[in-house]
């Protein structure tokens, strides 16, 4: 028998709706989205107040109402039925089109603001921006804008995909305490408190930040650029406050946390782009790529994105220090600090992988290289007297970060990209953040994923719904533990497993030997 | 040397795989079922929409080229020990200097009428799974005959797909030769809360031919009952796949028959997975054992076997996993459906009716002989180190939390366990201590 089953997942197309309810409240959830649409293209009888309330209500009513008939009317359990039959869900005909649509709005989003009705210089919004005024003006007290819109839209997908990810995995409080957090980290800190502290603060509160509390850097690229660190040292208390929580976090509270509990508690609990996937992301986690080679290109992009953010915010900051008269840190120092961070962050690394048993040491050279050639380059920039710290101009390293890495890699292709490369596709190819949080969890964090003995049955549930296409299996059929830098813990591939087989978890007294036990290794060497 | 396995499923895959670990010796993998090894316990899920074929390979297709196995897509139908040929159906022949059999199993058929109709399948490999692909489209109903493991995963495959399904199962409550009463009743609820219609007490008499050689109908032995379907699935168990070797001089009883080595009678012959029986089985162990994990490992004791080093097979401390419908099943050590004489059962249920544990020990010195959990997730290496010590019962209850396996956050029940089995015997168990991983880990190394 030759491989025909390829395509035996298609024969069978089951019925995409399943009741009159259902059907019922997709057609609500439609024309909550068709008074958008009819609002974004510029009708403007549909632009009132009334009518956005009526749009964000009906399409929150429609999905929810939809969900609930989907998952909460029938038994606790996985509800993977008919996954890989749904056109939307596997790469057919209506996951094109939602892809295409989404990367579409992203586009111009991103770069045709104007399309969406932002008022050009001072004119009044129209079109989707305009339609949002009312809300921004209720809320902050000006105008909208087209990332008001998007933060409005972003947040609502968050709470109602997330009501609809509860009531699918209601019965793993794991899943359910998990999904109530990013729901109130996105509603709370990258929503509600931003917008009103601008309405409070004028604009220097929400500069601080970026719009979003919880981002850090170097998820928050511009962390370090000169307007924000204005805004910060400028604002009293408050802002220097901001400024040295913002340090302590980079430093020293999240490796902390990942040591403690891995990279999960940002990238699952905690961060909106995470929330996001897991939300509305989350019929789409089985879509991406298992292979090794998608395994192989994943280690390569992640971790140059991360050295090419590391060159352009050191770039950034050095570009704009002086001689110490405007900011209380001279270019000199600036230079020793980082020559000193990259000192420790090498070395730290070269400890801990001699200290991981199971480790590769190649690995080690290469962090070390990079740390050290970028070390060496700033070094020859700043004794040379140069402006620039990597011999090209500061800032064009800026702008090709913002416009590749920042726009059209983690909105465009990460979002637009959920249909078919799977919901975590900026997480795992693109996030310096999931980078450096990796490594962490990699080199010296107590988490684990724990494999049950000898009880896996390989059957493959686990690394299909691995939404960060690690192969799950390939350890848990040997027994082996799975530490994988990618691992965001979100904990799907011990709720589909059908034999009990992976644990979470989080352990002190084996950090350095946690995959070392190979537990399906039947014949033991030393009976032989 | 040249091994040559017939079968490319679990247990032959793993005598392969550690073949090549082992040595550089030319390994080939016949099998007339599939191009590569996929997981059999997961043809439920393919037909359920939760994976697709290729999600249940569990190695990249690259891996067979660059491990040098191997392999073969063809049928073997003779084996000639004496100049060690195989011949296969597209005319070819092998020629191997040992030989390892992992054929598997067939479903069982026990002579009902009706049984070789069309629409009449069991569930064991994808050509059963591509027909029941092509019967479902527009089916009325499946009626299936048999209540195990692979039956209620059929009646959940057509659930899932919202065609009615009918079970016959012979037993009076499901699957109770093998479960305790109280498990047994807690599935049977389950499938019937489910809305399958399981009917208990009740034999296959025959299965209707619709004049067309398409099964239409089954019909109950004691009732008389006549349901009327498009499908009938067998699912009254598997024996070994062993009929074409029967007369070929090798020793055969109900499996191809194996000693601690898992060498048959002719030489050079090893069998190992569903397909053979131990001459001498361990105690309390049963000849065949048609499960994944022995297959496994015996797949592995026989690659070291025929590597020169000198390994009985010895499958260790039962334990086996399923899941029934939304209910996962673990079980550890001895526990039968009628506990032995000398075996004091303790059992708590939940007041939602589904989840249970159930622990059994020894009377005599008060030592753990089995665990049986459903709903709830046990850490099989706590178990089987407590059973491998005998250790006492109490001493478990006092330490149940290094066993728990439940996702973090889920509620923990060991106080509510230890205070009810207080109660079912004159044993005084203390409340449980708490516990965390590192705990487990350090009572692991000791
Ligand atoms: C639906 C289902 C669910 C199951 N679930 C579980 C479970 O959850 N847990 C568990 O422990 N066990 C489970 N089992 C049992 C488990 O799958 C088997 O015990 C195991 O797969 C047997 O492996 P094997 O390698 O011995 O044989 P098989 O996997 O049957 O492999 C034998 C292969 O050899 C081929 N073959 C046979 N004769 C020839 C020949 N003459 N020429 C060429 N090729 C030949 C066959 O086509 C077959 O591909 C399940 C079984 C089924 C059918
Ligand atoms: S390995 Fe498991 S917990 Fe980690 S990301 Fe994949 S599915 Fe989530
Ligand atoms: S760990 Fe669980 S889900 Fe993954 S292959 Fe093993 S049994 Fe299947």
């Amino acid at each position: 028998m030759s491989e025909v089953y390829k395509s035996m997942s298609i024969s069978n197309p089951h019925p995409p709706f399943e009741d009159g309810v259902q059907k019922a409240m997709a057609a609500i959830a439609g024309i909550g989205l068709l008074i958008l649409i009819l609002a974004t293209i510029g009708v403007e009888s549909i632009s009132t107040p009334l009518n956005l309330a009526l749009s964000i209500g009906l399409m929150s009513i429609g999905t929810i109402g939809f969900a609930y008939r989907a998952f909460r009317i029938k038994p606790a359990g996985i509800k993977n039925n008919g996954v890989w039959f749904s056109s939307a869900m596997s790469r057919g005909v209506i996951g094109w089109i939602a892809g295409i649509v989404i990367t579409g709005f992203y586009i111009v989003l991103y770069w045709y603001e104007g399309l969406l009705g932002l008022g050009a210089s001072g004119a009044a919004n129209t079109g989707l921006v305009g339609f949002f005024d009312p809300l921004a003006m209720a809320i902050k007290g000006t105008p909208a804008s087209q990332w008001f819109v998007y933060g409005t839209l972003y947040t609502v997908a968050i709470l109602i995909f997330g009501v609809r990810f509860i009531w699918r995995y209601r019965h793993n409080r794991y899943q359910v305490i998990r999904t109530l957090s990013v729901m109130g980290f996105q509603l709370f800190f990258a929503y509600l408190i931003p917008e009103i502290l601008e309405s409070l603060n004028g604009e220097y509160a929400t500069k601080w930040f970026d719009k979003d509390m919880k981002n850090m850097w170097p998820l928050d690229y511009d962390m370090f650029d000169a307007w924000h660190i204005n805004n910060m040292s400028s604002t009293g208390i408050l802002g220097w406050g901001f400024l040295i929580f913002s340090l302590l976090m980079i430093f020293v509270v999240s490796p902390f946390l990942t040591y403690k509990y891995g990279k999960r508690w940002y990238c699952s609990w905690v961060c909106g782009c995470g929330g996001l996937a897991e939300t509305a992301g989350d019929s789409f986690r089985h879509l991406s790529d298992k292979s090794m080679n998608a395994w192989k290109i994943e280690r390569w992009m992640i971790h140059s994105i991360l050295v090419f953010v590391t060159i352009m915010t050191i770039a950034v900051v050095y570009g704009y220090l002086g001689d110490g008269s405007q900011y209380y840190i001279t270019r000199t120092m600036f230079t020793m600090i980082v020559v000193a961070v990259l000192v420790i962050v090498g070395g730290a690394f070269y400890y801990f992988m001699n200290k991981r048993k199971d480790a590769k040491k190649d690995l080690q050279k290469i962090i070390m290289g990079i740390a050290a050639v970028i070390a060496v380059i700033l070094l020859i920039n700043f004794l040379t007297g140069s402006g620039n710290a990597f011999f090209i101009d500061n800032y064009t390293f800026k702008k090709w970060y913002g416009f590749l890495i920042g726009a059209a890699f983690s909105g465009v292709v990460g979002v637009g990209f959920y249909p078919l490369m799977g919901s975590r596709v900026w997480c795992r190819f693109g996030c310096p953040m999931a980078a450096i949080l990796g490594i962490q969890q990699k080199l010296f964090s107590r988490f684990r994923i724990t494999t049950n003995g000898s009880q896996c049955i390989s059957c493959g549930n686990c690394s299909t719904y691995c939404e960060m296409g690690i192969d799950v299996r390939s350890y848990a059929q040997k027994g082996q533990n799975i530490v994988r830098a990618s691992c965001v813990g979100c904990g799907v591939c011990a709720a589909v497993c059908p034999r009990g087989v992976l644990k979470l978890e989080n352990g002190a007294t084996d950090v350095f030997e946690k995959t070392i036990d190979i537990r399906n290794n039947h014949v033991q060497m030393d009976t032989i | 040397m040249n091994i040559v396995i017939i079968g490319n499923g679990i247990s032959g895959i793993s005598t392969a795989r550690w073949l090549r670990k082992l040595s550089d010796h030319n390994i080939t993998v016949i099998s007339s079922e599939s191009d590569h090894f996929y997981s059999r316990t997961a043809l439920m899920y393919i037909y359920m929409g939760h994976m697709r074929y290729q999600d249940t390979k569990p190695y990249e297709d690259y891996f067979w080229e660059k491990n040098r196995i191997d392999l073969v897509n063809d049928h073997v139908e003779g084996v000639n020990y004496e100049t060690k040929t195989l011949t296969l159906k597209k005319g070819n022949t092998l020629q191997y200097d040992k030989l390892v059999l992992a054929l598997g199993s067939k479903s069982n058929k026990f002579g009902w009428p009706g049984q070789d109709l069309n629409k009449v399948t069991g569930l064991y490999n994808l050509q059963d799974l591509e027909k029941i692909e092509a019967y479902s489209d527009g089916l009325n109903r499946a009626v299936i005959v048999g209540g195990g493991l692979i039956g209620i995963e059929l009646a959940e495959m057509f659930h899932s797909r919202h065609i009615p399904v009918t079970m016959f199962v012979r037993e009076k409550s499901f699957w109770d030769a093998v479960l305790p009463q109280e498990e047994s009743q807690m599935i049977t609820r389950h499938i019937l809360k489910n809305g399958i219609d399981l009917r208990l007490g009740t034999n296959l008499k025959e299965i209707v031919d619709d004049g067309k050689g398409n099964a239409c109908a089954a019909i109950a032995l004691e009732s008389g009952d006549k349901v009327d379907c498009g499908y009938v699935g067998l699912t009254a168990g598997v024996s070994p796949n062993v009929d074409w070797l029967k007369e070929s001089g090798l020793k055969i009883n109900r499996g191809i028959i194996v000693n601690d080595k898992l060498e048959t009678n002719q030489s050079d012959v090893y069998a190992i997975g569903d397909c053979a029986e131990q001459a001498n089985p361990l105690p309390g162990r049963r000849g065949v054992e048609a499960i994944w994990y022995t297959g496994r490992m015996m797949g592995e004791t026989c690659a070291y076997n025929i590597c020169g080093h000198d390994i009985s097979y010895n499958p260790g401390i039962w334990f086996n996993s399923a899941k029934f419908i939304d209910i996962e099943y673990q079980v550890y050590g001895e526990v039968l459906a009628k506990p032995k004489e000398h075996h004091k059962a303790l059992y708590w249920e939940h007041e939602d009716g589904e989840k249970s544990v159930r622990i059994l020990y020894d009377i005599n010195d008060e030592s753990i002989v089995g665990f049986n959990l459903m709903g709830i997730r046990f850490r099989h290496e706590v178990c089987e180190k407590w059973l491998r010590e005998k250790t006492n019962v109490k001493e478990v209850i006092a330490n149940l939390t290094l066993a728990n396996f439940d996702p973090e956050f889920y509620k923990k029940h060991e106080e509510e366990i230890a205070k009810s089995f207080s109660n079912q015997c004159d044993l005084n168990f203390s409340t449980p201590k708490k516990s965390n991983l590192d705990r487990v880990l350090s009572f692991l190394k000791a």
